[in-house]
């Protein structure tokens, strides 16, 4: 029996191997995703464009650009002469803020009264619009803080202490990026299985393989084996660069870490070669492979946490093992979690693999149309 | 006889079309890829993606109860974003943050109300969980947000001269309920109409030449150019339809207001349509066989848009070099006519500048296929 499967693994991997464009597809791009990638995604800001209206020209307005000039956020790119300048600066893009300082507002503040500023923000991309937004807000109650201390002696009743856990400067990169090592595994592992049993189909070898005297078990290890190994070493790498290129810190513990990916893989293989025993032609195989991974990818909480989702969409994504690698992979590398704490997201991917596997299994020697 | 050969025949490329519609009849697979998949794809994600937190379980930690600190964190019960949980000790609320039950904690502690009524500054501590970065700054800031309300209360009622000194007020243009939806359903289009293309036309030039059909092709009086065309035309047109549902979702459904010209929007869409097309069907001839077509359709047509587009992640925030690579990525102009054209009206020099970008991109693929399509055996 050991020999059977060796000997299918073997042939499979000829088969994936053998093309030289297959051999490329399968290495050059996660080498290069997650390189441009793990740059590429990121919901932290710098150098916002800023454009200043400022007709009050003031001592303390000028004092406020100053704290802008110098932050590491803000870029200021000019100054507005009236107000019909910034509707062209903010549809254009060439400004995301403009600083709008009336009249007066020196003038104001010096006799104790409140200055007023307007901010104008570009929406288009909400997200970025309310992140700047805050960062303002940073800038101008640090100075409304000291401007009181400092003119009015007054201090404020209570103040904010904030300390954030896991993640200290909050650097988003340090949440996404170990999740693109759950993105990439997945589109490997759905490239190396999805097609594989469609494809004999197509040419009609699977049924001299239904004729072998091996079992409709010994064709699925075989053919869940290639997608395994190749899952397992392309994970393997991209954790590797992960660690030592993006420098994001592993706290956890690498045995957690490989039995969440063992999991996760024997999952994605089990859908990946499910969908492939259900298609009759490799078209239709690609399309179920995109229409499993593309949900699973949006739906994960990859880029968008499933906590804003609607209950029903959230209860869809427990039959997504992405939802559970991610959190495994992100509590691992950046809380340094054990399994005390993620046991809950291990056992709904082995389920969906058993089950998945079986099913591919059942179907290899039964159609369904 | 020579210059009937060079030019197109309409009489050919219409034979052309009529089989491959026959062809898309037959498998009904690519109907469902054109007309269903979009419209799945959109409702489910249009649903699920959002980046606005609300109901945000939060943890509150007081350890003396006050009438000061209850009126501190009634604020908490009463804002939309929060579900507060309530902890008597710092240590109960961590061990929760650790479980992930809880996004972030607001400590009270036991001199909070001797220090307010001294107007000491009494420090509250802000713990967030910074694993979901982006996450964790939209809760502080919604925090922060809380605490300036209370600030000002507190001041009115005790009849202190506390106003700030300087006060801030917000428009956010285009957008001004903050509702994420709005940019991320336009953006959703373009990712979900490049995968279309891709799936679409990936697999229909190496299917020919796998099942040897392409052969047959070879010895009639058909040019590469009909063959080519005849792969187009009939899936831009299922595209477009795919197109035109979707941008009806958007605005019916998820009420995405549409503030540009239907017009330059049909022709933003068949100039994009026109590069996804093009691009499944560079992959179709370069892979050879489908097997590979498949992989490839898999690897450089959805991830890209995703990742690359500025559809979540902002092209302004990468880094140069990235920013250059965005470039390759159709979706990334489609991405961003869209969103003006949705949320911004007619801003045409962004309008021309990305359609201009869109056009050269599809010169430079129809190129690129017809330099690689041969009309010989390999």
């Amino acid at each position: 029996m050991l020999r059977r499967i060796l000997a299918l693994t073997i042939k499979e991997f000829i088969g994936i191997l053998k093309n030289k464009k297959s051999r490329m597809v399968l290495i050059l791009p996660p080498v290069a995703q997650i390189i441009v990638f793990g740059y590429a995604a990121t919901f932290d800001l710098k150098d916002v464009p800023v454009a200043i209206y400022n007709e009050d020209n003031g001592e303390i307005s000028r004092q406020i650009v100053a704290r802008f000039q110098g932050s590491k956020v803000f870029h200021i790119i000019g100054n507005l002469e009236s107000n019909g300048q910034i509707a062209p600066v903010i549809n254009l893009k060439k400004a995301l803020i403009v600083l709008h300082f009336h009249k007066n507002f020196s003038k104001d503040m010096a006799k104790g009264a409140t200055g007023k500023l307007q901010v104008i923000l570009d929406g288009r991309n909400s997200n970025t619009a309310l992140i700047a937004l805050n960062y303002v807000h940073t800038i101008l109650s640090k100075f409304n803080r000291k401007w009181m201390h400092q003119n009015r002696n007054i201090r404020i009743p209570a103040r904010l202490v904030v300390r954030s856990w896991f993640n200290r400067m909050l650097d988003s990169h340090w949440f996404i990026i170990p999740g693109i090592v759950a993105l990439l595994t997945i589109v490997v592992t759905l490239e190396v299985t999805a097609l594989s049993v469609a494809k004999e189909r197509e040419a009609g070898t699977f049924d001299q393989l239904l004729v072998t005297p091996m079992t409709p078990f010994e064709i699925l290890v075989g053919k869940s084996l290639p997608g395994l190994i190749i899952g397992l070493i392309e994970g393997t790498f991209i954790i590797f660069v992960t660690c030592f290129w993006f420098e994001i810190p592993l706290r956890g513990s690498l045995l957690v870490l490989y039995s969440g990916l063992f999991t996760f893989l024997l999952s994605a293989i089990g859908i990946g070669l499910m969908i492939s025993s259900i298609s009759l032609t490799q078209q239709q195989g690609l399309m179920g492979a995109f229409m499993f991974l593309v949900p699973s990818v949006v739906l994960s909480g990859f880029a968008t946490p499933i906590a804003n989702m609607p209950r029903l969409v959230q209860e869809l994504t427990l039959l997504n093992p992405m939802r559970f690698i991610l959190v495994i992979v992100r509590s691992v590398f950046l809380q340094g979690a054990g399994f005390n704490l993620l046991w809950t997201q291990y056992v709904p991917m082995a389920l969906i693999g058993i089950v998945s596997l079986a099913i591919a299994g059942f179907l290899f020697k039964r159609r369904l149309y | 006889m020579k210059t009937s050969q060079k030019s197109l025949s309409r009489m050919r490329l219409s034979g052309l079309i009529k089989k491959e519609i026959r062809q898309i009849l037959r498998d009904p697979s690519s109907i469902g890829i054109a007309f269903f998949l979009p419209v799945i794809l959109l409702i489910i994600f249009g649903y699920g993606v959002s980046l606005d937190a609300e109901h945000v379980p939060l943890g509150i930690v007081i350890e003396q109860p006050s009438p000061e600190a209850n009126d501190f964190v009634s604020g908490f019960k009463d804002s939309e974003y929060f579900d507060p949980v309530f902890f008597r000790s710092i240590q109960e609320a961590e061990n929760a943050l650790i479980q992930r039950r809880i996004m972030g904690i607001v400590w009270t502690r036991n001199d909070f109300a001797r220090q307010v009524l001294k107007g000491k500054e009494a420090p509250v501590g802000v713990i967030v969980n910074g694993v979901d970065a982006n996450q964790a700054r939209i809760v502080e800031g919604y925090i922060t947000g809380v605490w300036m309300k209370w600030l000002v209360s507190y001041a009115r009622s005790h009849g202190l001269d506390i106003m700030a000194p300087v006060e801030v007020k917000h428009r956010i243009w285009f957008n001004s309920a903050v509702r994420s939806r709005n940019f991320l359903v336009p953006g959703l289009i373009a990712v979900i109409m490049t995968l279309i293309g891709g799936m679409l036309t990936s697999m229909v030039i190496a299917r020919e030449w796998e099942r040897g059909t392409m052969e047959a092709l070879l010895v009639t009086p058909v040019r590469v150019k009909e063959i080519i065309l005849g792969k187009v035309i009939p899936y831009f047109f299922l595209g477009m339809g795919g197109m035109t549902l979707s941008v009806f979702i958007s605005i019916v459904i998820f009420h995405v207001p549409f503030r540009g010209s239907y017009l330059a929007l049909g022709f933003a869409s068949a100039l994009f349509m026109l590069t996804a097309i093009a691009l499944g069907l560079i992959i179709s001839t370069a892979a050879g066989s489908q097997f590979v077509a498949g992989q490839i359709a898999i690897v450089i047509t959805f991830l890209p848009a995703f990742m690359l587009s500025g559809f979540v992640f902002d092209i302004n925030s990468m880094p140069f070099p990235i920013q250059v690579i965005t470039h390759i990525v159709a979706a990334r102009y489609f991405v961003s006519i869209l969103q003006s054209l949705f949320l911004a009206g007619n801003i045409w020099p962004i309008y021309l500048v990305n359609c201009l970008w869109l056009a050269v991109m599809a010169l430079i693929f129809f190129l690129i296929i017809k330099k690689k399509s041969h009309k010989r055996l390999v």
